[in-house]
């Protein structure tokens, strides 16, 4: 009963700064968390992009150094027990951490929208038959799973890690966009467009989808977070290619040289809290998504309980 | 004036309790309605009456689980091309009740407008189309029309909002609108002006309405006849001036009773009914009223009522009217 | 409201407010009245009048972001407003209740109602098992309910034994004022009907004062004696139900009741009243009425009017202002402050 009261406007048009476009961005900057994701997102994308600005090692592979050197001015985080410059290593990696996380998230996301939104909307048989493969997917423990495939399939290349990510991660978003669009299907705006004589397969392209983005970025998100843990965790277990470079390798080979007991600790710490981060910054933007699309969830400042004194 | 659609023996039941029970719901059970052109029709009842599933049988969201409907003299069961039944639903459109749930949020109110014209009148190129938009809009008493058409559908109100369901159901050329209780959900002072529109269309545009409604008061104010289903039937049919000032059926004359009018007095005679409107599962034959109905004779658990004729062109199902209706003879 | 006995809810120059990320809507604006003994007050409105929000507000049911910025409910001498919440859980119940809107949502879907019953009557006094069920059995039979249905959940219930329960749960305490949130809106109209009619009959038994919201103006023809007509968070109109009814002074209450077409008498074209409610956000400058009203004046749009009286009711309208240059207002004071 503390709905909002909102009202018809006169005739006059909105002003331009409630229109949806400039919206998001706006309320993305006014957001606290979705800032910081968001910043956290654009530095390791910077990382990503040009890391020769970063560094001026050509190749963080070769044993171009001393070994187990501490951190300097010349090595910002000191060397590997092979002698590469640990920081070179990080800034490069970030490059594959950032593309499985995104590409694993956007094809997971894909299936997860063509299982989930058609088995709600074609109902009957084929909700059934899609959502039970959905559930079989959901309950297979992924871990052994993936170093299953990981291992069935070879040597570890980044297509491998993809493919077993992108396996392992649609089910969870399928069954949420699932309910999402159950609920949706009695829209009446649903029910005009099939009233009008629109085709299933267009009401579910261009009617449905459309008013699940949030949603749907929310998935990706969460799916591009899914991604990054996991396939640190895959390369940590030594299940990816241990020649890339990336987070994952370097917990590999700094857990392999025994890092942290052998007083190169920051060789572990560092790709970890790489890690840790890229996962927290999308997180945030998650977060930050669902309080900007749904107002409801935003936090409300409760004012002190004021006392108000009667008028004499 | 001519006949438009009439349906004959029009049923619709589902299914329920669970995958293997055999219950079903009868939600829509024998209805002959008939509808004629430059006509608004009403079709009256509470939740659970059967009216909204009669507008989707109308609207063939449903198939008739008995029963046909004929239009233009043409039974729907023939239309199996999608040709064919995209004519009729460019013919037959439905208004539906929530006017914030109605329109896509995620476009502007005409997409839904530029649709229908694209899917039912492939004859127009772009502009004409933009501009037949623009006249629909217009028709429906919104103004200016294209300044409304680019907004989205939380910038306006729930009447405008209606007025654009109005819209993209003219802009089909339509034969007869199907509206799904269009004002229940708006606000008292803004009902009227969607009634006088629906009212402007039938004279200016000469498209029949079939105007399915709890609200009695409005049902007389716009339609010219009036049906009162309960329980799935039909229990009476007639002009509606005639169905309101002599109503046969005792449903109606309740219906009538409990209706709040500030300009008269509380009549404190009426019964204080407390009964429901039923659910109807698997029913058993006889009237569905005879629970609560203060006439019900033997006859009435026995024999399920059909509609007879009782005045010109006033129909009841009522066992007891009728031998009403005998002695004032 | 009458002089001789002393009002058992006074309500002065309430004012609820919802923060927002601008400066703060005023969803309730400088409302008074009084609520005698065993009164049935009717308030009426439509979509975002604030209606609700008031009700809300005098029951102390209000979460951020709403506030009651200013004002007084004055119950039984006590101001509600000042009160902490455990003085008011002393008040709550037992004098005062609350029905809301809708009893499928108020209900607790996995309760029987005979456990609810019991947990309302557990919240506020210490009962034995024995007590609780003689008190529950004896409430559902005054709504006319088979206490049979102590047992039932509210889904196996009807829609008008649902709203009938609430109300029996209402008046486990047999409160003095029982405070209506559109009760009937989910009923169809012959439950509506029977439903008022019951009210009525327990508020003769058992003598306990009504505040009754709704947006259905016709539905307390019959029943209020009192009668608030709510527009934009505002109170326009107010006074004997029948001098409303049959002599509206404000032209919103005027075209209200013009709103409603009859099912007897001549039929004639009606208009309702074109245009939609202002934004609170932004309220107009003066009458908040005027950009829909048929008879407005050029003053309309600058001056904010105050309740005028109007022979036995309150019209907040400059038309009924008295002719005098300083309108003195013969309604509940207030401070006159200028919004930008």
């Amino acid at each position: 009963m503390t709905a909002l009261l909102t009202t018809g406007p006169a005739a006059t048009v909105e002003p331009a700064a409630r229109r949806r476009g400039g919206g998001i961005l706006h309320s993305v900057l006014r957001n606290r968390k979705a800032l910081t994701g968001l910043v956290l997102f654009v530095i390791f994308v910077v990382l990503a992009a040009v890391p020769q600005l970063f560094t001026s090692v050509a190749d963080p592979n070769k044993l171009a150094f001393a070994p187990a050197l501490p951190p300097s001015g010349e090595h910002l985080l000191g060397t590997t027990a092979l002698g590469q410059d640990i920081w070179a290593q990080l800034v490069y990696g970030t490059r594959q951490s950032l593309v499985i996380a995104l590409v694993a998230g956007f094809f997971a996301t894909v299936l997860s929208v063509l299982v989930g939104v058609s088995a709600a909307y074609l109902g009957g048989l084929a909700d059934e038959i899609l959502s039970m493969i959905t559930n079989v997917f959901l309950i297979i423990p992924t871990f052994p799973l993936i170093i299953i495939l990981a291992t069935y399939a070879g040597k570890g290349t980044l297509m491998v890690v993809l493919i077993v990510l992108v396996i392992t991660g649609w089910s969870y978003g399928a069954n949420q966009l699932r309910a999402q669009a159950l609920s949706l299907r009695n829209r009446d705006f649903l029910e005009s467009a099939r009233v009008r004589g629109e085709r299933s397969s267009y009401i579910i392209v261009a009617e449905m989808l459309p008013t699940m983005t949030s949603l749907i970025v929310a998935n990706f998100l969460g799916a591009a977070l899914y991604s990054v843990l996991t396939a640190a965790g895959l390369q940590f277990l030594g299940l990816g290619d241990p020649n890339s470079i990336s987070w994952g390798t370097m917990l590999y080979w700094s857990q392999n040289q025994q890092a942290l007991q052998s007083g190169m600790p920051l060789w572990s710490i560092a790709p970890g809290l790489c890690v840790a981060a890229l996962g927290v910054s999308f997180a945030l933007l998650n977060y930050a998504f669902d309080e900007i699309s749904n107002p409801a969830l935003r936090p409300v400042r409760r004012r002190r309980d004021r006392r108000i004194a009667s008028p004499a | 004036m001519a006949e438009l659609l009439h349906t004959r023996g029009l049923s619709r039941h589902f299914k329920v309790g669970g995958t293997f029970s055999g219950k079903r719901l009868h939600a829509v059970d024998d209805v002959d309605l008939t509808i004629n052109t430059r006509e608004i029709v009403a079709l009256v009842g509470e939740s659970g009456s059967g009216k909204s599933t009669i507008a989707r049988l109308l609207a063939r969201v449903y198939k008739p689980t008995a029963g046909e409907i004929i239009y233009q003299g043409r039974s729907l069961e023939t239309l199996r091309h999608r040709k064919d039944l995209l004519a009729y639903r460019g013919d037959v459109p439905m208004v539906f009740q929530d006017p914030f749930s109605s329109l896509n949020p995620a476009y502007r109110v005409k997409h839904g407008i530029l649709r229908g014209l694209v899917l039912h009148r492939p004859d127009l190129n772009a502009a004409q189309r933009h501009a037949e938009a623009v006249r629909v809009v217009d028709a429906v008493g919104l103004h200016p029309a294209a300044d409304i058409l680019e907004r989205f559908p939380y910038q306006l109100s729930g009447g405008q909002r209606q007025r654009i369901g109005f819209a993209q159901a003219l802009a089909y050329r339509p034969k007869l609108i199907i509206a799904d209780e269009p004002v229940s959900m708006l606000d008292v002072s803004i009902r009227i002006g969607l009634l006088n529109v629906m009212a402007a269309l039938r004279e200016d545009e000469g498209v029949s309405i079939l105007y399915i409604t709890h609200d009695i008061a409005s049902a007389r104010y716009l339609s010219d006849r009036i049906a009162v289903m309960y329980g799935g039937h039909i229990v009476e049919t007639g002009p509606t001036e005639a169905v309101l000032s002599d109503p046969k059926h005792p449903y109606t004359q309740l219906l009538l009773s409990a209706v709040p009018d500030p300009r008269a007095p509380l009549n404190t005679e009426a019964i204080a009914d407390r009964g429901e409107p039923p659910r109807v599962v698997d029913p058993a034959p006889g009237c569905r009223f005879r629970a609560r109905c203060p006439l019900a004779i033997e006859r009435c658990g026995v024999q399920t009522p059909v509609l007879r004729e009782l005045g010109p062109a006033h129909h009841a199902a009522c066992h007891v009217a009728v031998a009403e209706d005998l002695s004032r003879a | 409201m009458t002089d001789e006995s002393p009002a058992l809810l006074s309500i002065r120059g309430l004012r609820v407010e919802y923060a927002t990320a601008d400066d703060p809507v005023i969803a309730v604006d400088d409302v008074s009245f009084d609520v005698g003994k065993g009164e049935f007050v009717g308030v009426v409105g439509e979509s975002g009048c604030g209606k609700s929000t008031m009700l809300f507000a005098l029951a102390r049911l209000l979460s951020p972001p709403a506030e009651i910025t200013g004002g007084s409910v004055e119950f039984r001498g006590e101001n509600l407003v000042t009160m902490t919440e455990k003085q008011l859980n002393v008040l709550r119940w037992r004098d005062f209740s609350v029905v809301m809107q809708s009893a499928m949502n108020a209900l607790n879907p996995v309760a029987s109602i005979g456990a609810q019953f019991a947990d309302a009557i557990a919240a506020h006094a210490k009962y034995s098992k024995a007590q609780v069920a003689e008190r529950s059995v004896e409430v559902l039979r005054l709504v006319g309910i088979d206490p049979i249905h102590l047992k039932s959940y509210p889904h196996q219930l009807s829609g008008g034994m649902r709203q009938r329960a609430m109300i029996a749960m209402a008046l486990l305490f047999t409160p003095d004022l029982v405070i209506m949130d559109e009760p009937t809106s989910a009923l169809d109209v012959v439950a509506q009907r029977a439903l008022m009619i019951q009210i009525r009959e327990l508020q003769a038994r058992l003598g306990f004062a009504v505040i009754f919201v709704t947006h259905d103006m016709s539905l307390v023809s019959h029943f209020s004696d009192q009668l608030l007509v709510m527009y934009a968070g505002q109170v326009v109109e107010a006074g004997p139900t029948r001098t409303v009814f049959d002599d509206p002074a404000h032209p919103y209450s005027r075209g209200l009741l013009d709103a409603f077409p009859s099912i007897r008498g001549p039929r004639v074209p009606l208009t309702g009243i074109p245009g939609s409610p202002p934004d609170l956000a932004r309220p107009p400058i003066g009458c908040r009425f005027e950009p829909r009203c048929p008879v407005a004046v050029a003053d309309c749009a600058t001056t904010r009017p105050a309740l005028y009286s109007v022979g036995p009711a309150r019209s907040r309208c400059l038309l009924n202002a008295p002719a005098s240059d300083t309108a003195s207002t013969l309604a509940s004071p207030r401070e006159e402050t200028q919004h930008g």
